[in-house]
Order: C-alpha cells, then sequence, then structure tokens
C-alpha cells in the first residue's frame, strides 16, 4: 500500500511534466492540425537554456535560490518561446498550404536539427545538475516504508497547475484566445472576420514552447541530468498523453499526462524497468488505432 | 520580388532593417546555447564563455539575410536563378551565363588563394563553385546534343552503365596499370551507396507510390538483418537460403504492423509506425536470450558464388582457386557490390512494372485521394497492406544484405535517425520518382562521406573540429531547406504514372520525368 502511494505520487508528479508538454501538442495540432514534431527537442532546449541560466546566475553572484529559479523561469520561457516562434516562421509557414504530409517531414528535420546542434554546441555528455531544492516531508508510514512527498514534487505539481489555469483562462477568457479558437474552426472565416492567422499561430507556437520551457526546467530540477537527446522519448510519450486526453483539447492534454505519467511509474515499479519505453509506446498505438478521439476530444469530420 | 523601379536605396534599407532584426532574433537564439559552453570540472558544471562564436554566428545570419535580401529575394534578378534553372529544361540567357562566368571566377581566384595563402578551406569553396559551374555547362552540352531527350532518360542510361561497368573497370585499371588506387574504400562506400539506393526504393513504394508516410522503415531493415542473422549462426544456413526468407519475414511484419494502422490518418499513421519501430528495437536491445541484446551478433557469413566461398582457404574449392586466380580480398567485396547492385535494380525493376499494374495504380490514386479511391469502388484496406508489405520485403532483402556485409549487427544500427536518413533520400529526391531517390542516396551518402574527409574545414574551425559531428545537422538543414524551397522534391515526380490527357497538358515535364 504504501509502495503504491509513493508510486502514485512520483506518477503524479512526472505525469505534470507530460502534462505541460502535451499542451504544446495539442494547441498545436488543434489550429494547424498538425504534429509538431520538433516540440519535445523544444523542451530539451528549454531545458538547456533553463540550465546554462541557473548557472550563468550562480556564477554572477545570484546565490538566493529563489531568486535565481524565478529568473531561469523567466529566461528560459521568453528564450524558448524566441526559438519556438523562429521554427513555426522557417519550417511551417512556409508550407501551410502545401500538401498535408510536408509540414511533418520539415518538423521531422528541425527535431534533428535542434537535437544536433545542442549537441554540437554544448556536447554530447549528459549534463549534472547538483540537487537545488531538497528535503520533503513524511506523508505516511507504513511498518518499513515510508512515503515521501519531496518538495520538488509540490513545485512541480504547484507550477503546473498554476500554469494550467493560467493558460486555460487565456484561451477561454482573453481575445487571443477567442481568436485561437475561431482559427481552429475555420481559418478563412476567421481571417475573414479581422483575426491575423498568422499572428494567431506564431502566438500559439510561442504559448506552446514558453510550457515546455517550464517543463524543461521541472525535469531539470526534478531528475538533476540532461542531454541532446530527452526530447525524443520525452516529446513521443506527451504526443501520447496529448492524442490520450483527446488531441485539441487542453484539459484533455494535462488528464493525458497524468495518466501517461502513471502508467509508466507503475510500470517501471511492478513489471520491467527495460520496457517502460515499450509500454508507452504500445499505449501510444492503442490510443491511436481504438480511440483515436481521445478521453475528452471531439470525434474528427472528414470532409471531401 | 518587389515592385520594379524601387531605388537601390529603398531597397538597401528596408533589407537592412529585415536583416537587422534577424540578428537580433539570432543573438536571442544564440545567445545562451552557443554563447556559453556547459564544461565538466571536479566540482561540477562551470561555464566557458565564447564571444567569438556567437559573434560570428550572429554575423553569419546577418550578413546572410541582407546578401539574400538584395540579391535573391528583393532582386529584379535574382542570383539564384542558374540554380533553379539547373533542373529545368529552360535556355539560359545572358545574365545566366555571367552569373556562371563569375561563379568560375570566384572559383578559379578561390583556388590560387588556397595555394597562396595556404588555406585549404579555400579549396572547398573552390571545389564547390567549380562544380556548380561544371554541372551548368554540362547541362547545356545536355540540352545542345540531345535537345529532345528527357534528362531522367540520360540520367537513368548513363547512372546504370556506370554502375555495372564501375568495379570491373576500376579493378581492371589498377591491376594492369598498377595505380595503386583506394579501391576497397571506394567499393565499401559504393556498396554503402547502392544499400541506401535500395533502401529508398523500398519506401518510395509506401511514401511516394502509396502516400503513406512511414516512420519506423528501419524496423522492416531490422527484422531482414535479425531474421538472416539468427538462421546463420544458429541453424547454419547461407546467405542465398534466407535471402527470401528474410524478405518474406519482413513482409509478414509488414503485414502484421500495417493491419492495426490502417485506420489511421496521414499524420497518425506516421506516429504509429514510429512507435512499432522504436518497439522492435527495444526489444532487440532487451531479449538478450535470442539476440544477445546490445552486444549483438556477429560471426554472419559471406554470400558464396554459387557455392565457391570467397575465402583463402575452404573446405571445399574457393572462388580463386576454381577460376585459377590469385587470392584477393576484394574479389568478395566486388561480388557484394554487385549482389546489391542487382538487388537494387530488381526492386526499382517490381516497381516500376507494379506501377503499371492495377495495385500500383490503385496506390498512386490513394495517394491523390483516399476518399475519392474508396467511392470508386477500391479497396484501401488491401492496398494500402500490399505498398506495405512490398516495401517491408524490399526493407528485408536490404537488412539481409547488410547483415552479411557487416558480419556483424546491434541495436544500434536501427535506430530512429536511419528511419528518418531513408526517409529524407525519398522526400529530398522527390516522392515517387525512382530516380529522383537514386541521385539524392549518391548525393546524401556520398555528400556525407566527403565531410567526413574534409581536412579542409579542420584548418579552418580549428584543431577539435569533427566534421562528423556535423553530419546530422546538416542533414536535418538539408531536410528543411529542400523542403521550403521545393516541396515536391528536387526532381519531382508526384504525377500519377497514368493521368488525363489534360493534366499532361498542363506540366510536360513532370509527366516525362514521372516516367523515368
Amino acid at each position: 500500500m504504501a509502495y503504491f502511494l509513493q508510486q502514485l505520487i512520483n506518477g503524479l508528479a512526472l505525469g505534470s511534466i507530460y502534462g505541460l508538454i502535451a499542451i504544446g501538442y495539442t494547441m498545436v495540432y488543434g489550429i494547424v492540425g498538425m504534429i509538431n514534431f520538433a516540440h519535445g527537442d523544444i523542451f530539451m532546449v528549454g531545458a538547456f537554456i533553463a540550465l546554462i541560466a541557473f548557472l550563468a546566475l550562480m556564477a554572477l553572484g545570484v546565490t538566493m535560490i529563489p531568486l535565481a529559479l524565478l529568473l531561469v523561469l523567466i529566461i528560459a520561457m521568453v528564450l524558448t518561446a524566441a526559438w519556438g516562434w523562429t521554427v513555426e516562421r522557417i519550417a511551417y509557414r512556409p508550407l501551410r498550404d502545401s500538401f498535408r504530409l510536408a509540414p511533418l517531414i520539415t518538423a521531422i528535420g528541425m527535431s534533428i536539427v535542434l537535437q544536433n546542434f545542442i549537441q554540437v554546441a554544448q556536447g554530447a555528455r549528459v549534463k549534472p545538475l547538483q540537487p537545488v531544492i531538497t528535503g520533503g516531508y513524511e506523508f505516511f508510514k507504513d511498518g518499513e516504508f515510508t512515503v515521501i512527498i519531496s518538495n520538488i514534487q509540490i513545485l512541480i505539481v504547484v507550477t503546473t497547475l498554476v500554469l494550467m489555469t493560467a493558460f486555460w483562462l487565456i484561451i477561454s477568457r482573453t481575445a487571443l484566445g477567442r481568436a485561437q479558437r475561431a482559427c481552429e474552426q475555420d481559418r478563412l472565416m476567421a481571417s475573414l472576420s479581422g483575426v491575423d492567422v498568422d499572428r494567431t499561430i506564431s502566438l500559439t507556437f510561442v504559448m506552446g514552447a514558453a510550457l515546455a520551457a517550464v517543463a524543461g526546467l521541472l525535469y531539470l530540477l526534478y531528475y538533476g541530468v540532461i542531454d541532446f537527446y530527452i526530447g525524443f522519448i520525452v516529446g513521443i510519450k506527451a504526443f501520447t498523453a496529448a492524442v490520450f486526453g483527446g488531441i485539441g483539447s487542453i484539459p484533455g492534454a494535462m488528464l493525458g499526462g497524468l495518466v501517461i505519467g502513471l502508467i509508466e511509474t507503475f510500470w517501471s515499479a511492478y513489471f520491467t524497468i527495460e520496457y517502460k519505453d515499450v509500454a508507452a509506446f504500445s499505449m501510444l498505438a492503442i490510443v491511436l488505432i481504438f480511440f483515436p478521439t481521445g478521453l475528452l476530444g471531439r470525434p474528427e469530420v472528414e470532409k471531401v | 520580388m518587389v515592385e520594379p523601379g524601387t531605388s537601390f536605396g529603398q531597397r538597401l534599407k528596408s533589407a537592412l532593417a529585415d536583416s537587422l532584426l534577424a540578428g537580433v532574433i539570432a543573438f536571442a537564439l544564440f545567445s545562451l546555447v552557443l554563447g556559453l559552453r556547459t564544461e565538466d570540472n571536479v566540482t561540477g558544471l562551470t561555464l566557458q564563455p565564447r564571444p567569438m562564436l556567437l559573434a560570428v554566428a550572429v554575423g553569419i545570419v546577418f550578413f546572410g539575410r541582407l546578401l539574400l535580401n538584395l540579391f535573391v529575394w528583393q532582386a529584379e534578378y535574382p542570383l539564384t536563378t542558374p540554380f533553379a534553372k539547373l533542373f529545368t529544361r529552360d535556355p539560359f540567357d545572358r545574365r545566366d551565363s555571367l552569373v556562371l562566368a563569375a561563379t568560375a571566377a570566384l572559383g578559379v581566384l578561390a583556388f590560387i588563394g588556397s595555394a597562396v595563402f595556404d588555406v585549404p578551406a579555400f579549396e572547398l569553396i573552390a571545389i564547390a563553385l567549380l562544380a556548380f559551374v561544371g554541372l551548368g555547362l554540362l547541362r547545356r552540352l545536355i540540352v545542345h546534343v540531345f535537345p529532345d531527350m528527357p534528362y531522367a532518360h540520360i540520367f537513368v542510361v548513363g547512372g546504370i552503365v556506370f554502375a555495372v561497368l564501375f568495379p570491373l573497370t576500376a579493378y581492371a585499371l589498377d591491376k594492369m596499370l598498377n595505380l595503386g588506387l583506394p579501391l576497397r574504400y571506394w567499393f565499401d562506400l559504393s556498396i554503402l551507396v547502392l544499400t541506401y539506393v535500395m533502401l529508398g526504393w523500398g519506401l518510395n513504394i509506401v511514401v511516394g507510390l502509396a502516400g503513406l508516410l512511414d516512420l519506423g522503415y528501419v524496423a522492416f531493415y531490422a527484422v531482414g538483418a535479425y531474421t538472416f542473422a539468427l538462421l546463420a549462426t544458429h541453424f547454419g544456413l547461407g546467405f542465398w537460403m534466407c535471402l527470401p526468407i528474410a524478405g518474406l519475414a519482413a513482409a509478414t511484419w509488414g503485414v502484421l504492423l500495417g493491419f492495426p494502422v490502417l485506420r489511421l490518418r496521414g499524420d497518425y499513421l506516421a506516429i504509429v509506425t514510429l512507435a512499432f519501430g522504436e518497439i522492435i528495437r527495444i526489444v532487440l536491445l532487451n531479449w538478450t536470450e535470442v539476440t544477445n541484446g546490445p552486444n549483438g551478433i556477429s560471426g554472419i557469413p559471406k554470400p558464396t558464388f554459387f557455392g565457391l566461398p570467397f575465402s583463402p582457404f575452404a573446405e571445399g574449392t574457393t572462388f580463386s582457386q576454381f577460376f585459377g586466380l590469385k587470392y584477393d580480398a576484394l574479389h568478395g567485396i566486388i561480388f557484394l557490390y554487385y549482389v546489391i547492385l542487382v538487388l537494387a535494380l530488381i526492386t526499382n525493376l517490381v516497381t516500376l512494372r507494379l506501377r503499371r499494374l492495377p495495385i500500383g495504380r490503385a496506390w498512386e490514386a490513394m495517394r491523390e485521394d483516399e476518399i475519392a479511391c474508396r467511392s470508386l469502388g477500391i479497396n484501401t484496406t488491401i492496398t494500402k497492406l500490399t505498398a506495405f508489405a512490398t516495401g517491408a520485403l524490399f526493407g528485408g532483402l536490404a537488412g539481409c544484405f547488410f547483415a552479411t556485409r557487416q558480419g556483424f549487427i546491434s541495436p544500434e544500427s536501427f535506430t530512429f535517425i536511419e528511419s528518418a536518413i531513408i526517409l529524407a533520400i525519398v522526400v529530398l529526391g522527390g516522392m515517387g520518382s525512382q530516380l529522383g531517390v537514386a541521385i539524392a542516396a549518391v548525393v546524401m551518402v556520398g555528400g556525407f562521406e566527403a565531410l567526413r574527409h574534409t581536412e579542409g574545414l579542420q584548418s579552418f574551425f580549428g584543431e577539435g573540429f569533427d566534421p562528423a559531428l556535423y553530419r546530422m545537422l546538416l542533414f536535418g538543414i538539408a531536410m528543411v531547406g529542400i523542403m521550403v524551397w521545393r516541396p515536391r522534391g528536387l526532381i519531382s515526380s508526384r504525377t500519377p504514372t497514368v493521368a488525363l490527357n489534360d493534366a499532361r497538358a498542363a506540366s510536360p515535364d513532370l509527366v516525362g520525368q514521372g516516367r523515368a
């Protein structure tokens, strides 16, 4: 029981990170109808920017951890958003009216570019960071086994909840969110009613990238080690989460992220850790094949 | 393109504004990830500032964009016109010739510069410039000598003749004249290129003809390779025996994996095939009892020439003994070259014939419009499955060949990157075009190999520069760049094999190339 509870907590923390990345996939798919394959690598770039920003602040003498982390968060969000904007501008916008698979192919190309750019610029070795946030609470004691909620896990879940709410409010209450939903339904009609479609799509990528940067920072703090390749697997899992929750739906992405995080954690805890990625990939295949609309998604109507 | 009559001053002003903005953005993007490098240290990670590198990167973006703005995007006569014309039959006019002459002059200057100042990087630039001029001249020659013959035919005939004659001629010349050529290296490289040509052609059936984006093609390659490796090491079966088995095993997997994913649309299908590819790789990696895990399988036998092995000594007669030749390790390699050449040509031939059959036409129709296809009574399930299985079959054959050539396989060789490379070859060559895929394979694999051997770059970028690292980076940039510049591929052919005459009249040159 205690073991189960501990895994549940671990799974929720991991799932929150997946959920944050999944929002980027789901918003972009909703509005442009393409899988932003490079989004996982945007997350990776975000994690690297966060790492370097943190080290730079430490070197500059900002040793107050909460202040440093807040600054890192802002820097990472802004710079990663710039990366997201650039990727959209270079690789997707020129192909918006091309055949359906074209943007997916440039997305794969972009993913390769980002991975190898970071590998060339920062080296192929893993980058470890000493634990920044330590400590935790004893939550529950069952014989020998103590269930612990660590501070970092609390930070992850709280940050995710706050950002989720903020973005959900942006989408549902602001003019930008209205424009996004309009573009999602009918891009041509939206542009006729005065919505700047290009700008709205760009901002969608910017928002997705900013959330991915937060996920990158949290991942860095949680695991304490990153490398240039993390974006691939994490990206696939987050995409699975987005599909599972129902692509296009933001609460769905969060829900899907939690489910995927829990599945992965429990699989590693109770079955084999070697096959945990197989579990995630099989999950992806099963979800896409049998529940393509996901938990909270709308069925896609095929139009001629 | 700007309005004609815009003064140079105005153009310069707008170009400068645009380039400045690009420079600022580039600075923001590169400031942390390129300007500061994390270094491992005893005390943990430390940062090492690299202001020069950052300045160079931002400078490249700024000046590159400025030049592009002034001379290509906003110019009345874009300087890239001769480049674009390389792939068409449009006649060169006077300005094109001037650009060509200027490029040639620059190339010669760079060449002289490299000799005088001893900068090998200039030599590289010179070679690139002169190669472009050479291509331009060759193109004019071809247009002059064969005014009516499509390029495609010239390339196909020339390419096949060259591919067939190359190893024997090179070997004979080398032996007779004692040139001491690096034949071993040349043949190994040609075999590698041909393997990718075959994989590209195999994937072209799935992606190019049927329009199903398969991101897990390498899974079938792996199935073929492992089938042969396991049969050979456990049951002592030979290459020729296993080749069809490996092909069939891969095709079976193609059907097995294809069946559940058929209901999915384009990009979902792509992601699921990617997932399957990764699942197969992870299983190969962890199922140690059978596949020997990350250590891989070694001691995979080489193919025999009608039962005659290529080795110095054997229990029976060897190839060299039978023909009374002196043993030479190159014989076996030349034989491997011809094996993969024949396999690749078979792939091509089967594809070309299938395109004329109802099934091939159904593939192309499905690529163009799946709903229309279903409405016309084509069974899309069967059509997709056959495409998957046929593509997988050739992937499996190529995998079997890969195993025998390497003599050793491990899951390392079957990562997603491999799938991406094969896909890039198909995409860059122009989906559906057999000739385009072959040219793309030669250019990509050959080009990367060339990059690996350039000491010139090393002297330019400093000692620690490893060109192999930049391979994948350039590869990704090429993938994005070509897709944006020419979404239909460099040598494009998305036109169906059969089309209405009106459609033909609309784009005669495309249809002509489509027959390649």
